[in-house]
């Protein structure tokens, strides 16, 4: 009973969360929306026994992915209602090719020919272990190499972004570490010998 | 598995009603990147609920597991589309995708 009530609060406010964030007017509110919708996606999740998995939904979208989406909205100067021109228009579109969506979908499920064998072995959890320690010893083992790409592909994408939105300002002095490092004592250094009411004649520097 | 009361199919419905929402938010923010990225990023989620929801009714690991790879897409997809709507935005100060028509033959 309890589980069936979790189930449906969750769910609700998932919807109507999702909607919320592609009907808001404000970006940041959508932002918002869609932290919350995590959340609510990670109770469902708690429900199906994946609790793993919920924590990672809330460290992982929420900490980092939402929070990513945060700072860009919140760093664009963007007229957002300029953007919102032409919404009115599309939306009875929008509505009929989503409706048609959602009855396939709904109607695939339930015209599911009843589930189903996996088609390979199955692996079950292991009833002694916690959900973590499952998954943790199918990822290392089973999956490693897949594991290792996903791994590859975050690297990918990390350089990616800094190298996309890396800029060299022409306005402002950069350190440029070559030319420090070929620099000789020869040509920085040099002893003059003074002698006593004359000045120093500076010797003709070759390169400042 | 599944909690008592409920079966696959309560889950599988409430996925594919986020993924119809998502679809639709890309619909209806055609020219507003950022509500797409946010979309793409609900589908994925709805995706995740139907991997989640299949590993519990066929007690099978493997579903979880492909969520987390599923997981690792998703940031990296979200990374790099901020990435390229932050210069995209450097470049010509507006973030219209409707207008973005510069590398057309």
């Amino acid at each position: 009973m309890i589980t069936q009530i979790a189930f449906y609060l969750f769910s609700t406010v998932l919807l109507l969360a999702a909607a919320g964030v592609v009907f808001a007017r404000n970006p940041v509110h959508s932002v918002l929306l869609l932290i919350l919708c995590f959340f609510n996606a990670a109770g469902l999740m708690l429900l199906l026994g994946a609790e793993f998995l919920a924590m990672i939904m809330v460290i992982v979208y929420v900490g980092a992915v939402a929070v990513l989406f945060l700072f860009v909205v919140m760093m664009l100067d963007v007229n957002f209602a300029q953007l919102r021109a032409g919404f009115i228009k599309i939306l009875p579109f929008g509505l009929a090719v989503g409706g048609v969506l959602l009855a396939q979908l709904i109607f695939v499920i339930n015209a599911w020919p009843h589930l189903l064998a996996s088609p390979h072995a199955p692996i079950p959890n292991p009833g002694n272990v916690t959900n973590t320690a499952a998954l943790g010893r199918v990822l290392y083992t089973d999956y490693f190499y897949i594991f290792q790409i996903s791994g590859v592909i975050l690297l990918v994408a990390m350089i990616g972004a800094i190298v996309l939105t890396q800029r060299h300002r022409s306005d402002t002095r950069r350190q440029s570490v070559a030319a420090q490092t070929q620099r000789t004592a020869e040509e920085t250094v040099h002893m003059v010998h003074v002698t006593v009411g004359t000045g120093v004649e500076i010797p003709e520097e070759g390169n400042a | 598995m599944i909690p008592a009361g409920l079966s696959v199919e309560h889950f599988l419905i409430v996925a594919a009603a986020l993924f119809t929402i998502g679809v639709l938010g890309v619909f209806i923010n055609r020219k507003n990147i950022i509500v797409i990225l946010m979309a793409i990023e609900m589908m994925l989620l709805a995706v995740n609920i139907n991997f989640v929801a299949f590993s519990a009714q066929l007690h099978d690991l493997t579903g979880q597991v492909f969520v987390m790879f599923t997981l690792t897409v998703a940031a990296a997809e979200a990374a790099i589309g901020l990435a390229i709507l932050v210069i995209y935005f450097r470049r010509l100060g507006n973030i219209e995708v409707a207008e973005a028509n510069r590398m057309k033959g």
